[in-house]
């Protein structure tokens, strides 16, 4: 511990500064208040300053939900460390309150001597009212144990514009802004990034970039001049491995990822889509980049996105739908046709709380049965995972991959959590990705529509335009090699077996699992998709503690790393932790007779490292009695 | 040498697929006018597709040796609007019937209307449901008695000319199944057109919907009973043209002429108007009040959808430059983590 001693005014202040390796900061307010944009800077600065980082937005499906209510509350958690972290952080250590529903709301989760700062000119009788207070919690002692500082960020925001020519309207918006100030301070970060920033993005509003540069200022000196807070952090740059690095969501990454398919296969990336939360942003981003010559087709609704990806892929484009939960279900039967057409292409499914329209900006893995299983007829197709929002761009690739090789329609799965959240990633070199370029068939001779590769069961890709390729392909049931339409009862069953042989040789072509920790011991803590930040944390925690516990993570759920089965074997007891209600468990069960311990959270919100950890001690303790 | 491409057949479009429609099917007729006008427009076989999604009509493509695709129930126009957009250099056609392009696959048919896609729809109309044996669909009359309307429909039939107008179709026309040469020549028509185009083709179920046209279509009734809509030529129809089409305020009437009437007072067919409300107007000519028109009843101008997809990221290359992956990546803020662990921006 350091101190420095700042004057200002004349007056001495003793400062004291102190260093953290990490601090989880929660930004919540009222979903017109910038809550996003707040965090999102923040996280930024801190990516930009060195620190390995984890974000975790969480705001109401409502763009605008009535005004100082609870379902009205948009916050942004962002956990900054100087050491390698994987989750955004189980409880925050500051909590930023905008209104009284914002602290309402968040602040059960804020840890014990926490820091709470309150724009006191929201606390006021109406919203405390609307917020479910029947005192003011600012002043009735109710948050004794917490340090609460309360700040009129409105009021002050005003007097720092006055005279700015700016309305009341644009004047109230510039708040937040002055609370990010208060949090820079207070963390020791530099301004520059988000005056960059505002420059960027108001560079035809330069009246607004300067209020908010200017109320972000004062936001800053108020801390500085008063000495409200007597102590500031300091969180130093982690130790990343070297390269260049930027701060990515999962939503980006993924788009860049099909991008990067797009290139490293030679063909042009259509994307047939229908906007659904949380997948949008994918749709969004796509379709500023035609100068990369791809197509965002936005379709009358989620059954002419698949269908018009299907035509796509059939004229020989990297075809490419984004959705969630509702929407693949809407796709089903024609994600059933891609199937017995034998098409690449792949859809991808950013989940989120089911069933039916359920949590649409909350997050959830209930879909893997509803995309293993959810068509007519044994259909079965490949389905991969993204681990993380970094990983959404290699798990773009391998889906394409995957696609493309094989001939068939892939599914990705994403969830919200990892969709709209963000993290350091250490950019790939471009020569370096996979090198995806695929043949179309040329040759009339002996050419069959439903000829195969031998390794692989792949068809040929033969699309319109090859002269002496002129066939026709469909849904019906195809005789094996001619494609022609068959009812031959032998003939249907040999074709239903070829199918699901050709995606289970996949399992052929990817790589085996791999188990973190011992090899084989009592406890395995086995995940798929999102959950991998939370059971790397709570495993590597563990593992400290000198638990024995390992952890492997499934990349591929459809088919299954082909030494899955004697990994399973290896562990006494094998942990599963799922946002949902045991959907992987219930594939493993019946595909590899173990017994698997499901551990279900299905809150809209991801698991914590310490939810986790404390579910490893229980299945330790119970063993250690038995 | 003659870099010409090779003179095609009608044979060069038959497949050696058994045709399977019920003898006596309208859907022959169809098949045979496309197979014969297909190899004159001189385009290369392997350059045509040929679309469509289920019922009797959807069979189609199985018939074409093309390159074909029989998709899902009322997907069609999907499954071509994405194949169109990913490849414009392709001849796209749809086949498709009232059922699977006005009920089941109602949203994607407006939708490809409106969007101008340049693919051609052929909805044979027989104004029942023939692959599932019987039942009436959206074009069937009110009170029509079919297996399950056992006491008469009481669903209002589309029009789908009328339709078609409201979605905005840039081309719109109809025929009959069994007028070969005014078949064959729509079907030209629409071949020529750029966007999309729709015609609607009466076509005759002889086992579950027989003689649904045969107002029109028997040899009584031909002559007074069909208008042929010719661009620029006065509206007259009738065995030796003595019956008329004119305007009466804002509805058609017929006259007849002879008695100080004459083609002169009839209204003089034009196609190309950019208002569609005479085009509407023709669509509601029903029997038994009025014959039924035939023809071109829309054909206006309209860049097509996938024209302007292509023109946008032509406009956006040529803005930007093409895009660079490693650019893209690291575009944003970036840092870099040195060897020591310092972090430069």
């Amino acid at each position: 511990m350091s101190t420095t001693v700042a004057e200002q005014e004349g007056k001495s202040l003793k400062i004291v500064s102190e260093n953290l390796d990490e601090v989880v900061i929660r930004f919540a307010g009222d979903s017109g208040d910038g809550m996003q944009i707040t965090g999102n800077q923040f996280s930024n600065t801190s990516a930009l300053f060195g620190n390995d980082l984890s974000t975790l937005p969480d705001f109401p499906a409502e763009i605008r939900a009535p005004q100082g209510t609870l379902p009205g509350v948009s916050a942004f958690q962002v956990r900054i460390a100087d050491y390698d972290i994987h989750t955004p952080g189980d409880a925050p250590d500051v909590l930023v309150a905008m209104n009284p529903a914002a602290l309402k709301k968040e602040l059960e989760d804020l840890k014990p001597n926490g820091v709470i700062i309150a724009n006191t000119d929201e606390f006021n009788a109406r919203n405390l009212a609307r917020a479910g207070y029947a005192q003011n919690p600012l002043e009735d002692g109710s948050l004794a144990k917490y340090r609460v500082f309360k700040v009129d960020l409105g009021t002050m925001t005003r007097r720092t514009l006055e005279g700015s020519g700016l309305d009341n309207k644009s004047q109230e918006r510039c708040k937040n802004f002055f609370a990010l100030g208060m949090v820079y301070w207070l963390f020791s970060r530099p301004l520059e990034p988000t005056v960059n920033w505002l420059n960027r993005n108001f560079a035809k509003k330069p009246q607004l970039a300067d209020a908010n540069i200017k109320v972000m200022k004062a936001g800053w000196n108020f801390c500085d001049i008063t000495g409200l807070f007597q102590v500031r952090y300091e969180v130093h740059p982690a130790e990343m491995e070297p390269g260049v690095y930027r701060n990515i969501h999962g939503n980006s990454a993924l788009a860049m990822g099909l991008i990067a398919a797009s290139r490293r296969s030679g063909l042009p990336l259509f994307l047939g889509a229908y906007p659904i939360t949380p997948a949008s942003d994918v749709l969004h981003e796509l379709a500023g980049y035609k100068n990369f010559g791809v197509v965002t087709f936005q379709a009358e609704d989620e059954i002419a996105a698949m269908c018009g990806v299907i035509g796509a892929a059939f004229g020989g484009a990297l075809a490419v739908t984004t959705t969630s939960g509702p929407g693949i279900a809407l796709k089903s039967e024609a994600m059933n046709l891609a199937i017995m057409v034998e098409l690449p292409m792949v859809i991808c499914d950013i989940q989120r709380g089911g069933p039916s329209t359920g949590l649409p900006t909350k997050t959830e893995q209930s879909d893997l049965l509803q995309v293993m299983f959810g068509r007519n007829g044994d259909s079965p197709l490949p389905v991969v995972a993204a681990a993380s929002p970094k990983d959404c761009f290699d798990a773009a690739l391998e889906a394409c991959r995957i696609a493309l090789k094989h001939m068939v329609p892939v599914v990705l799965l994403s969830d919200g959590y990892i969709a709209n959240g963000s993290e350091p990633w250490k950019l790939p070199e471009v020569a370096n990705l996979p090198d995806l370029r695929r043949e179309f068939r040329s040759d009339p001779e002996g050419f069959h529509p439903y000829l195969r590769d031998p390794e692989t069961l792949a068809r040929p890709w033969a699309i319109p335009g090859t002269p002496g390729l002129e066939h026709r392909i469909g849904g019906l049931e195809k005789e094996d090699i001619t494609g022609n339409v068959s009812y031959d009862a032998h003939n249907h069953e040999h074709m239903v077996r070829l199918r699901a042989d050709k995606v289970e040789r996949i399992a052929q072509d990817i790589p085996e699992l791999v188990v973190h920790g011992d090899p084989q011991g009592s406890v395995l803590v086995l995940g798929w998709g999102s959950t991998a930040g939370a059971i790397t944390g709570a495993v590597n925690h563990a593992r400290r503690q000198g638990l024995s516990v390992s952890r492997a993570h499934l990349r591929h759920l459809n088919p299954f790393p082909r030494n899955l089965g004697d990994v399973l074997a290896r562990f006494d007891r094998v942990l599963v932790p799922e946002m949902n209600l045991g959907q992987l468990a219930l594939l493993l069960r019946a595909r590899y007779l173990k017994d698997i311990i499901t551990f279900s959270k299905v809150e809209g919100r991801p698991f914590t490292r310490q939810q986790i950890f404390e579910r490893i001690c229980q299945i330790l303790e119970s063993q250690n009695v038995n | 040498m003659s870099t010409e491409a090779p003179t095609l057949t009608k044979k060069d479009f038959q497949t050696d697929q058994e045709v399977r429609w019920c003898p006596g099917c309208g859907d022959y007729a169809i098949l045979s006018a496309v197979q014969q006008v297909f190899p004159e427009l001189g385009i290369p076989r392997e350059q045509f597709v040929v679309v469509s999604g289920i019922g009797c009509s959807s069979r189609f493509p199985y018939y074409m040796n093309t390159f074909g695709f029989h998709s899902i129930h009322g997907r069609a126009p999907a499954v071509a609007t994405g194949l169109k957009i990913a490849r414009p250099d392709l001849e796209v056609w749809i086949a498709t019937g009232d059922g699977d392009a006005m009920s089941i696959g109602g949203n994607h048919l407006i939708h490809v209307l409106r969007r101008n896609v340049g693919v051609k729809i052929l909805m044979f109309n027989n104004r029942i449901y023939g692959l599932t044996k019987g039942q009436y669909s959206p074009t069937s009359e009110l009170g029509k008695k079919t297996k399950s309307t056992p006491t008469g429909s009481v669903d209002y039939p589309f029009n789908p000319l009328a339709l078609a107008i409201g979605a905005g179709a840039t081309f719109i026309a109809r025929s009959v199944d069994i007028y070969q040469q005014h078949l064959k020549e729509t079907l030209r028509r629409a071949a020529r057109h750029k966007g999309t185009a729709f015609i609607e083709i009466y076509q005759n179920c002889n086992i579950f919907n027989d003689k649904a046209f045969a107002y029109m279509t028997e040899k009584e009734h031909r002559d007074d009973g069909t208008l042929y809509l010719e661009h620029g030529k006065p509206m007259v129809f009738g065995k030796s043209h003595d019956k008329g089409i004119r305007m009466k305020g804002t509805e058609m009437e017929v006259i007849e002429l002879g008695s100080g009437l004459s083609a002169d007072d009839c209204l003089i067919w034009d196609e190309t108007l950019d208002n569609p409300a005479t085009a509407f107007l023709v669509s509601q000519l029903l029997p038994p009040r009025f014959p039924t028109p035939i023809g071109v009843i829309r054909s206006v101008d309209a860049e097509p959808y996938e024209s302007l997809v292509s023109h946008q990221i032509e406009a956006e290359i040529e803005r930007k430059g093409a895009g660079k992956l490693d650019e893209l990546i690291r575009s944003g803020d970036i840092w870099t983590v040195h060897e020591n662990h310092t972090v430069t921006n």
